[in-house]
């Protein structure tokens, strides 16, 4: 099998990568991702407005893992996480990018791929609108999540929401969500 | 009724629902992956104090991040304070937000605009 979720990267190993994670995602390894990532922005004294939204939306991110992942393919080389996912952390230009990585089952990248779509067609007004219509209507799902975490992320950096799916077999694809939380412009 | 007191934790908001004062106090973080198993219990409480609310009750938000999760439960608990109002009697929330925080200033607005309950909009300076 030639698929490698690292493939996706070219520069991991370079100084901007402050966080990288593969592997079960638990509420313990959500604090020490959240804990680590917050330590370093502290140590080189990011200005407290970025800071904040790289925290709310790593949260978000991770909690979107946490909640929504498909199970890992029978035959992928880690079977011993419930809820696989990558996490990377970069620090770039003006900001950070936060990527994360999940395996979705080919039944729901539609859905998924729709509602991304429907987030990076939407201005910002009409975000903030589908946002409190969502948090208004839609009840808490059985999986625990709000249905917001994606609507939230694109609010709160004003940016659109890079992704790929690649590929892994006939019934899974892996989905790379990219994210730019920059300083306003 | 016993008041609510909850200390702080990593995931979690400080809680304090004195219904003697008829002062209610959330503050900190709210980011836990499970907000209902945290706030059902305040709101299962506002339930029964809205049975004898006192005649004002101050509600007073301050936090310093929360998830989407939690903010489908904070607004379970101010559609228990807009019934509190409904009923006639005073609510007032203060929402208080960093002085660079627009993403919680607008975040207090979208309450506002839900929830029929008067809000004033507090920045801490520090």
């Amino acid at each position: 099998m030639s698929f490698n979720i690292e493939n996706y990267f070219t520069d991991l190993s370079a100084a901007n990568t402050i966080l990288y994670y593969k592997g079960n995602v638990d509420s313990d390894v959500i604090n020490q991702v959240l804990d680590s990532v917050e330590d370093k922005m502290v140590a080189v004294s990011e200005q407290s407005k970025l800071r904040k939204k790289v925290y709310n939306v790593l949260v978000e991110s991770l909690q979107n893992l946490y909640h929504h992942v498909d199970k890992v393919p029978e035959d992928f080389d880690d079977q011993t996480a419930e809820k696989y996912g990558l996490v990377v952390v970069k620090k770039v230009n003006d900001g950070y990018r936060i990527v994360t990585g999940n395996f979705v089952h080919s039944e729901n990248i539609e859905k998924l791929e729709e509602k991304i779509k429907r987030i990076n067609r939407s201005s910002h007004e009409e975000i903030k609108e589908l946002y409190k219509f969502i948090l208004n209507h839609q009840r808490i799902s059985a999986k625990g999540g709000g249905g917001l975490g994606l609507v939230d992320i694109a609010r709160k950096t004003g940016n659109k929401l890079e992704y790929s799916f690649k590929s892994y077999n006939r019934y899974y694809s892996f989905f790379y969500l990219e994210i730019l939380v920059n300083e306003e412009k | 009724m016993e008041p609510i007191i909850i200390e702080g934790t990593a995931k979690t908001p400080t809680v304090k629902f004195d219904s003697a004062e008829g002062v209610f106090e959330i503050k900190g973080r709210s980011i836990p992956e499970n907000s209902v198993e945290f706030y059902k219990p305040l709101v299962d409480w506002l339930d029964t104090y809205r049975e004898m609310p006192l005649s004002k009750t101050v509600v007073n938000i301050r936090l310093e991040y929360f998830n989407t999760s939690s903010s489908k439960c904070i607004l379970d608990v101010f559609k228990k304070l807009e019934a509190i109002h409904k009923a006639k009697n005073e609510v007032e929330v203060n929402w208080y937000y960093e002085e660079d925080d627009e993403d919680m200033l607008e975040a207090g607005e979208d309450y506002e605009s839900i929830i029929r309950v008067p809000f004033k909009m507090i920045e801490i300076v520090e």
